[in-house]
């Protein structure tokens, strides 16, 4: 378990333990970016900052929902984040597909956890390696500033590994997904 | 049961995934997500995607006081929001959006059934219930459509859609819906203009009935 990123240990430390201190290293970590996202959108310091404690807060309050195998934790924070700013600042609540929950007596697979890791670091270096343009377009794209007409699916980054990834992950829910096709 | 073959764009998923697709179409987008898993590897890798933007945007340092104030309030006891659970033939997005109640339709004429879900300046999402074999009059939309189908089937002339499947119909198409045969068709249909139907009558009545 050592070699597991120090962000998805102290996921795990708050989830199974609700350590305090894991979750104030996360804080440290995730609030001056959540802030920079949140104010990216136009939206004012003080403001910005109530939306930065509500996601933290929800992170706390739902960590039982974190599932290392098919998401990493800066993904399963931007969800997240962007949820709650659709609440917070539109005041409608986003409809949300249903929830597929492991179970909870269920083993991490380590080797799994690493490798949805790599594939999100993988992702991380794509993007900083894009043209200053084509990472504006991504950043403008995630950070909801384009219409779907205007995202391009050709933004020049690759999600094909990491999806193959991340299904690995979902079939651990297997009795979950009977409904699913 | 058969495999989904029509599935969400994937800039609409991003789209979704970013918070800017608009409330009536994000509502099917997350029903189609809840019943497709295709479609929910593609959002997580959405999130994967947003989660790399997250982790290289530009810091913005928070208040001092911050963490210790939020630091406090993580005792707070608080109710977690009701989950609505899928129920039948409706997936949990849909159930929520009827707040968890059974549908209530109204006749159309012909059979053919709705229930506004959600009527804004967004668009509108309905359910629409559609006897076998019974066509859907000849209507060409303002803006997009998208038609999700939650029980029997229907084609077009773009071609067939099942359980699970998601048309995605833009202003250009002129299209003609028919039920399959067996079970009647419901789907969840929204749009983000009012419709505009061909023949006459149904113009006549589209003030009445919102469609
Ligand atoms: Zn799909």
């Amino acid at each position: 378990m050592a070699e597991l990123s120090q962000q998805t240990l102290w996921m795990l430390a708050v989830r199974d333990k609700r350590d305090r201190q894991a979750f104030s290293a996360m804080f440290d970590h995730f609030a001056p970016r959540l802030k920079g996202m949140i104010m990216r959108s136009g939206i004012a310091a003080h403001q910005a900052e109530e939306i930065v404690q509500d996601v933290m807060l929800t992170v706390w309050r739902k960590a039982s929902m974190f599932d290392p195998h098919r998401a990493q934790v800066s993904a399963w924070i931007y969800q997240i984040a962007r949820n709650r700013q659709i609440d917070m600042v539109r005041k409608e609540r986003r409809p949300e597909p249903e929830d597929l929950i492991e179970d909870p007596g269920a083993e991490l697979d380590a080797s799994q956890i690493l490798a949805l890791e790599q594939e999100a670091t993988e992702l991380k270096n794509a993007l900083s390696r894009l043209s200053g343009e084509q990472r504006e377009m991504i950043e403008k794209a995630y950070l909801g500033e384009l219409t779907h007409q205007e995202i391009s699916t050709q933004t020049g980054l690759p999600l094909g590994t990491i999806k193959s990834r991340i299904r690995l992950g979902l079939e651990r829910l297997r009795h979950e997904l009977k409904g699913i096709r | 049961m058969s495999a989904i073959t029509h599935h969400t764009p994937d800039a609409m998923l991003a789209a979704y995934a970013a918070g800017s697709l608009p409330q009536p179409f994000a509502l099917v987008v997350a029903s189609h997500v809840s019943l497709c898993v295709h479609c929910r590897v593609a959002l997580e890798a959405h999130h994967s995607a947003g989660g790399a933007v997250l982790e290289t945007v530009d810091q913005v340092a928070v208040s001092g006081n911050l963490k210790a104030y939020l630091l406090a309030r993580l005792d707070t006891p608080f109710t977690p929001q009701p989950v609505v659970k899928r129920s039948g033939i409706f997936p949990g997005p849909v159930m929520e959006a009827m707040k968890g109640r059974a549908p209530r339709w109204k006749a159309l004429g012909a059979g053919v059934r709705q229930d506004i879900l959600m009527a804004s300046n967004a668009g509108s999402v309905r359910l629409l219930y559609i006897p076998a074999g019974q066509a859907v009059p000849d209507h060409s939309h303002g803006g997009l459509e998208l038609t999700l189908v939650l029980q029997g089937s229907f084609t077009d002339e773009t071609g067939a859609f099942g359980i699970g499947d998601l048309e995605v119909a833009d202003e250009d198409l002129d299209h003609t819906p028919v039920a399959g045969p067996g079970e009647a068709c419901i789907c969840l249909a929204a749009t983000d203009a009012p419709l505009r139907f061909n023949s006459l009558i149904p113009r006549l009545l589209q003030p009445l009935f919102r469609i």
